[in-house]
C-alpha cells in the first residue's frame, strides 16, 4: 500500500482545506523563498483541523499502520544521523545507537504484527528530513557540525515526543485486540527515549505546560499543543490538593496528552516526500 | 513500627480465584533474600482475620484501586526522599528532578483517590483504606539507595500500567493510564540516567527486550508479588479478581 494513499485514508474526515498534498501546500508558498516559507510552516499546519475530530474507533490495523509510519520515520532518521558523523562520541553516540536499535526493532515488530493479522504493512515512505532545505540535521548541505547536531537533537526530541503522544492516541483503537499490550510496551519505550533526548538537550525529561522547550524551532510547536491540559477524567487536577504537586507546571508535567491520528499524520507528513 | 508485610500469592487458575492465600514475611526478612515462604496450599498458611485485609476489587474499579495503591507507594517514597538529607544536599538539578517526581506522584495519587470516589459514588463503603508503607530498609540519606529504590519503583510502575491496560474496559480510563504510564517511563529513564549517565541504561536491555524493543508488562499478581519482596507495603491487601 502506498504511504500517501494510506495517510489520506487514515484521515477520519476529508479535511478539504487540507486535502492538498504536501507538495501542493508548499506550492502555494512558491513565490516566497522556499527555505523561509518552509521554516515558517508549523509541523501541524498541513492537516491541522480547526476542531478536534473524533476518530473512528476500533480499527487496530489503521492504528498499527500509523505506528509503523512513525517508526519508519524514526528508524531512518537515527540511522542517517549515526552515519552522518554529526553525533558526538560518548554519551550521545551511545544513547542514539540504543534508540536506533529500538526503532529498527519496532519497525520489524510492527511489520510482522500486521502481516500476522493478514494486513499488508504500508511501504516505507521516502523521507526528507531537511523539510525542503529548512533543516540540515545530517550536515549534508554544509550548515556545520554544531548546527546540524543541534537540529538533529531538536528533531529527535520532536519525533520522540510525537511518538509518545501518537501511540497514546491509538490506544483506544487497539482495545480488545492482541496489539494493545505490545503497543503500550512500545509507547513506554518511546517515553524513555523522549526523556533522555530532552535531558541531553538540557531540558526536563517531561513536558512542562505546552512548552516545546528552549532551542526548539517554532514549527515544532504542534508537537506540544494541548500538553497544557489540566482536566483529567473530568477532574481539574490543579484543584485536587494543595501545594507544589498541584501547580499548573506539576499538573501538566504529570500527564502526557494524546495526539489524534490526524494530528500525528500532519506532523509526520511534513517529512514525507512520497 | 513493626514490619509485618503480607505477600499476596495470586493463583493463575480460576478455581483458586475465590480463595485468599497469604504469606507473612518475617519482620526480620531482608529485602530480596528469598526468605519468602512458598505457599502451596491453605494448610501452610496462617490466614489473617478477613477484616484486616481488603481486596482491590473487580473490573475497572479494581484496576483503579491497584493504580491508586502503586501511586500511594511512589508518593510516600518521594515524600520521604524530599525530607531526607541526600535530597537536601543534592545538586540543584538532581534536587529539582526528585522534587518533580514527588510532585507528579502526589498528583497521581490524589487523582486516583478522587477518581475512585467518583466511581463509587454514594457507596462510600467501597472506598479502600489508605495504605501504610515502611521503607525501613532504605537509607534516605544515601544517594545510591534512594536512586536504586526509585529505579525499582518507576520501572515497576511502567510494567504495572503496561500490563493493566488490557484489563480496563472504559476507554477514558485507558487513555488516562496511558497519560500516566509515559510519565512514569520518563521518570524511569531520568533516574536510570542519573545512576549511570553515559550509558544506554535509560532504556536498558534489562527492561527493554533486545529483539522487539518492548518494555516490561506485568500482571497485577506479578507486580504485587514483586512488591511483597521489597517489604515496603505494610497494609495487607489482595487482588483476587485481577489476573
Amino acid at each position: 500500500m502506498n504511504i500517501i494513499k494510506f495517510l489520506d485514508e487514515f484521515k477520519t474526515e476529508n479535511l478539504m482545506s487540507v486535502k492538498a498534498s504536501r507538495r501542493e501546500i508548499f506550492g502555494t508558498f512558491g513565490s516566497l523563498g522556499k527555505r523561509a516559507a518552509l521554516a515558517a510552516i508549523p509541523f501541524g499546519l498541513v492537516a491541522m483541523p480547526t476542531r478536534t475530530y473524533a476518530q473512528t474507533s476500533g480499527d487496530p490495523v489503521s492504528a498499527l499502520q500509523l505506528a509503523l509510519t512513525l517508526e519508519y520515520l524514526e528508524d531512518e532518521f537515527y540511522e542517517l544521523g549515526l552515519q552522518s558523523g554529526v553525533i558526538p562520541g560518548g554519551r550521545p553516540e551511545i544513547v542514539f545507537q540504543q534508540i536506533s536499535q529500538h526503532e529498527a526493532a519496532h519497525v520489524e515488530f510492527l511489520r510482522a504484527g500486521l502481516q500476522g493479522a493478514g494486513a499488508t504493512p504500508v511501504e516505507k515512505p521516502t523521507f526528507d528530513f531537511t523539510v525542503g532545505g529548512a533543516f540540515d540535521p545530517f550536515n549534508d548541505n554544509g550548515v556545520g557540525q554544531e548546527t546540524a547536531y543541534a537540529q538533529f537533537l531538536a528533531l529527535a526530541q520532536a519525533f520522540e515526543d510525537t511518538g509518545v503522544r501518537a501511540y497514546k492516541g491509538q490506544a483506544t483503537n487497539l482495545m480488545g485486540s492482541q496489539f494493545l499490550t505490545p503497543a503500550l510496551q512500545i509507547h513506554s519505550v518511546e517515553a524513555r527515549h523522549a526523556s533522555e533526548v530532552r535531558r541531553i538537550r538540557g531540558l526536563k525529561g517531561w513536558i512542562v505546560r505546552d512548552e516545546r522547550g528552549e532551542g526548539m524551532p517554532e514549527p515544532t510547536q504542534a508537537v506540544y499543543d494541548g500538553e497544557d491540559n489540566v482536566i483529567q477524567g473530568g477532574l481539574d487536577v490543579t484543584t485536587i490538593g494543595s501545594g507544589s504537586p498541584f501547580t499548573i507546571d506539576a499538573s501538566t508535567e504529570a500527564y502526557d496528552e494524546i495526539l489524534t491520528g490526524d494530528e500525528a499524520v500532519a506532523i509526520a507528513s511534513l517529512f514525507i516526500v512520497s | 513500627m513493626k514490619k509485618n508485610v503480607i505477600k499476596v500469592i495470586q493463583p493463575k487458575e480460576g478455581r483458586f480465584n475465590q480463595r485468599r492465600q497469604f504469606l507473612k514475611l518475617s519482620g526480620f526478612a531482608l529485602v530480596g533474600t528469598g526468605l519468602l515462604m512458598s505457599c502451596g496450599n491453605d494448610d501452610d498458611v496462617h490466614n489473617p482475620p478477613d477484616e484486616d485485609v481488603f481486596d482491590l476489587g473487580t473490573g475497572d474499579l479494581g484496576v483503579l484501586n491497584y493504580a491508586f495503591a502503586l501511586e500511594q507507594l511512589e508518593a510516600d517514597f518521594y515524600t520521604k526522599v524530599v525530607n531526607g538529607t541526600y535530597w537536601s544536599g543534592a545538586s540543584s538539578t538532581e534536587k529539582q528532578l526528585l522534587l518533580d517526581l514527588y510532585n507528579h506522584e502526589v498528583n497521581h495519587r490524589e487523582f486516583f483517590s478522587a477518581a475512585i470516589s467518583a466511581e463509587i459514588g454514594s457507596n462510600t463503603s467501597a472506598k479502600r483504606p489508605t495504605l501504610e508503607f515502611d521503607f525501613g530498609s532504605v537509607n534516605f540519606n544515601d544517594r545510591t539507595q534512594v536512586l536504586a529504590t526509585a529505579k525499582v519503583l518507576e520501572d515497576t510502575g511502567v510494567a504495572a500500567y503496561n500490563g493493566a491496560g488490557r484489563l480496563l474496559s472504559n476507554p477514558d480510563y485507558l487513555v488516562i493510564a496511558g497519560k500516566i504510564v509515559s510519565v512514569e517511563a520518563r521518570h524511569a529513564s531520568a533516574i536510570r540516567s542519573l545512576i549511570n549517565p553515559d550509558s544506554a541504561d535509560f532504556s536498558g536491555d534489562d527492561v527493554v527486550t533486545v529483539n522487539n524493543a518492548l518494555d516490561v508488562a506485568l500482571d497485577p499478581s506479578q507486580v504485587i508479588s514483586n512488591l511483597g519482596d521489597t517489604g515496603f507495603v505494610v497494609t495487607p491487601f489482595t487482588a483476587n479478581s485481577l489476573p
